[in-house]
């Protein structure tokens, strides 16, 4: 009976387990401070290193704004990043500019959504991954807690 | 001699604490009044502002793209689509506590969308509208 119920609560954990990718214990307060205001903390295991280091050596055109930190803010975050950056096998080219969502896990993870889907107002943009995974400054990408009723499936 | 550390001290200690609307709006009300004699902050030319079209930038021709019609709402990114809490601090007590990070993102929104530094006229003013609009 235990044997049983730890089957069925692994069986639950593992999908959702896979869905989640939390932000390291170690993330720098200047990492929160300069890359949350426009768009969520994108975990840094979204990208691989060397997509990131492209992406921090043009933050004075980042897609559209003027980004730039300091220096030492900058290297700070960029540390931080390359350290927890994601495995490129699984993630695949991001693109120039890096855009998390040209990486093949992305594209492959949302290749069920129909395009109109991406133009609802309420998601206005793919960079607005909160329109449906509420938990995704958490980290939590789960599929049972889209937002959007229509996509739950 | 004694008075250079003391003052250190001072602006140190100052650093570490969150400013009041107050104290903020006053950095910029010297910096209008070293250009321009006898400036007075005024709310009225903070919300016209606020509304002004600037048109430099297309997604975001004025603040009200992302921050709607009213500092008293919560606004929405106007490109990524991310919630944006209130400007008026009679909405949300957190704005205008940080010097620092209120001329961050003067800096960074006057260039995007007025398509030009901001004065420091025009940031006392805006201050004012903000800290007073109810």
């Amino acid at each position: 009976m235990k044997r049983l119920i730890l089957i069925a609560l692994l069986g639950s954990a593992l999908p959702a387990f896979a869905d989640r990718l939390p932000m390291p214990a170690n993330t720098p307060a200047s990492f929160t401070s300069e890359c949350s205001s426009c768009h969520i903390a994108y975990q840094p295991a979204l990208l691989q290193a060397s997509d990131w280091r492209k992406l921090m050596a043009g933050l004075s055109e980042h897609f559209g704004s003027d980004a730039t930190v300091d220096r030492k803010t900058e290297q700070e975050i960029t540390a931080f990043l390359e350290r927890n950056a994601g495995n490129a096998s699984h993630l695949g080219n991001a693109g120039n500019p890096p855009r998390i969502t040209q990486t093949a896990r992305f594209i492959r993870k949302h290749d069920e959504i129909p395009a109109k889907y991406w133009r609802d107002p309420r998601v206005k943009s793919k960079a607005n991954c909160e329109a449906c995974h509420p938990g995704a400054a958490k980290g939590s990408y789960s599929e049972h807690d889209i937002t959007i009723r229509e996509l739950r499936e | 001699m004694r008075a250079i550390p003391a003052a250190a001290l001072l602006l140190a200690s100052l650093a570490c604490h969150a400013e009041t609307p107050q104290q903020i709006r006053q950095i910029y009300v010297a910096e209008a009044t070293s250009q321009q004699a006898g400036f007075m902050p005024s709310a009225k030319r903070g919300d016209a502002f606020f509304r002004q079209r600037f048109a430099s930038n297309d997604k975001m021709p004025a603040c009200t793209s992302c921050h709607t019609n009213s500092p008293l709402n919560a606004g929405q990114h106007a490109v990524t689509g991310k919630a944006i809490k209130p400007l008026a601090v009679a909405a949300n007590a957190d704005r205008l506590s940080d010097p620092a990070k209120v001329e961050k993102w003067f800096g960074r929104n006057c260039k995007e969308v007025v398509g030009r530094a901001c004065t420091p006229a025009e940031k006392a003013d805006f201050v004012t509208f903000l800290s007073e609009v109810r």
